[in-house]
């Protein structure tokens, strides 16, 4: 049965408020090395095994809900 | 979601109250439809009922109020799940109609969510969930949404919202301020734009916006909230108050 593993993050121009709350947990906590945080979202879907078009499917899905394509970009993989 | 069973409609019958029917939209987690139902029931005392999420029926409403809440919790993001419920491919055929729609902070980020108003809602820049009143000035006193008002009045309207920071991109907001579709910004309490005076960090203190056929407004603050003095402030009834003769005057 497909697996499908879906990451949506805010869009770089967008100001993660989230982000540089933990950038700045991390610098004090002594990781001067970090430079940005991006927090999104992670999940995971399985597919019946019958959906000939997984890809297009979990695209659509992405365009018309997982993701706000106004404030949020994804990323996708398939595994069998 | 497994709610099925409609609320009990427990408003009188309104045979006698004249003017436009307002419809406030139910949602699982709406928190403010009972706040909207009465600003307009008892405050301006014109006709209301309640649409229920899963009813792909507005019941003849002339104006459509999508309430303040927590629409399906909002899970994945705010208004997101709403969006798809049966009863906004009503409210979207009503808004391409022409007809009148309100979103109020839920409201606002279900109306960004379905594309009838442009940009989207995102965390507050201070991450603080953020429940007080603000100072808004009315920027366009020209439209259904504001004509109660005069451009540069200064209004005392609560907000309750940590996801209120207005984002589009940058052509969309040329758009907005050129055709003079923002209708209130965050101001200081002398109609100052500062700094502090924006809350929760929106771009260019936008505080409520209409599409560009002005028939759909959304807006974070709750005039609902602000109707009547004891409450603390009168300042958001020009908003029904405007809805009210906009819808006459289509009506007549």
């Amino acid at each position: 049965m497909p697996q499908v593993k879906v990451i949506v993050t805010l869009k770089p121009s967008l100001l993660d408020a989230q982000g540089r709350v933990i950038m700045d947990a991390l610098h004090s906590m002594g990781y001067a090395a970090v430079n940005e945080v991006r927090i999104g979202k992670y999940m995971e879907l399985e597919i019946d095994a019958a959906e000939a078009n997984v890809e297009g499917q979990v695209k659509e899905m992405c365009d018309r809900l997982l993701a706000n394509p106004v404030i949020e970009t994804y990323k996708f993989e398939v595994t069998a | 979601m497994s709610v099925t069973a409609a609320p009990s409609q427990s408003a009188p019958a309104f045979s006698t109250a004249s003017g436009p029917t307002f419809g406030v939209v139910r949602f699982p987690g709406s928190n403010c439809d009972q706040d909207a139902f009465y600003a307009i029931r008892d405050v301006l005392a014109k006709p209301v009922k309640y649409l229920w999420h899963a009813d792909a029926d507005l019941k003849g409403a002339d104006v459509i109020v999508l309430p303040g809440g927590f629409s399906y919790g909002d899970y994945l993001r705010t208004g997101a799940v709403a969006r798809f419920a049966p009863i906004m491919e009503c409210v979207v055929a009503h808004a391409q109609r022409g007809g009148l729609v309100i979103g109020i902070c839920n409201g606002f980020q279900v109306l960004c969510e379905a594309h009838l108003l442009p940009g989207a809602l995102v965390r507050n820049a201070s991450l603080k969930f953020l429940c007080k009143f603000v100072t808004l000035r009315v920027e366009n006193s020209d439209t259904p949404f504001t004509s109660a008002y005069r451009t540069g009045d200064l209004l005392q309207i609560p907000i309750a919202h940590g996801e209120g920071r207005y984002v589009c991109d940058e052509t969309t907001l040329s758009q907005l301020q050129d055709e003079k579709r923002i209708l209130f910004r965050y101001t200081d309490r002398h109609g100052l734009l500062t700094s502090d005076s924006n809350p929760n960090g929106s771009m260019d203190s936008i505080a409520g916006i209409a599409n560009g056929g002005f028939n759909v407004m959304g807006m974070m603050p709750h005039p609902e909230r602000a109707c009547e003095k004891i409450l603390g402030s009168a300042d958001g009834r020009g908003v029904f108050a405007s809805l009210i003769s906009s819808a006459l005057k289509v009506m007549a």
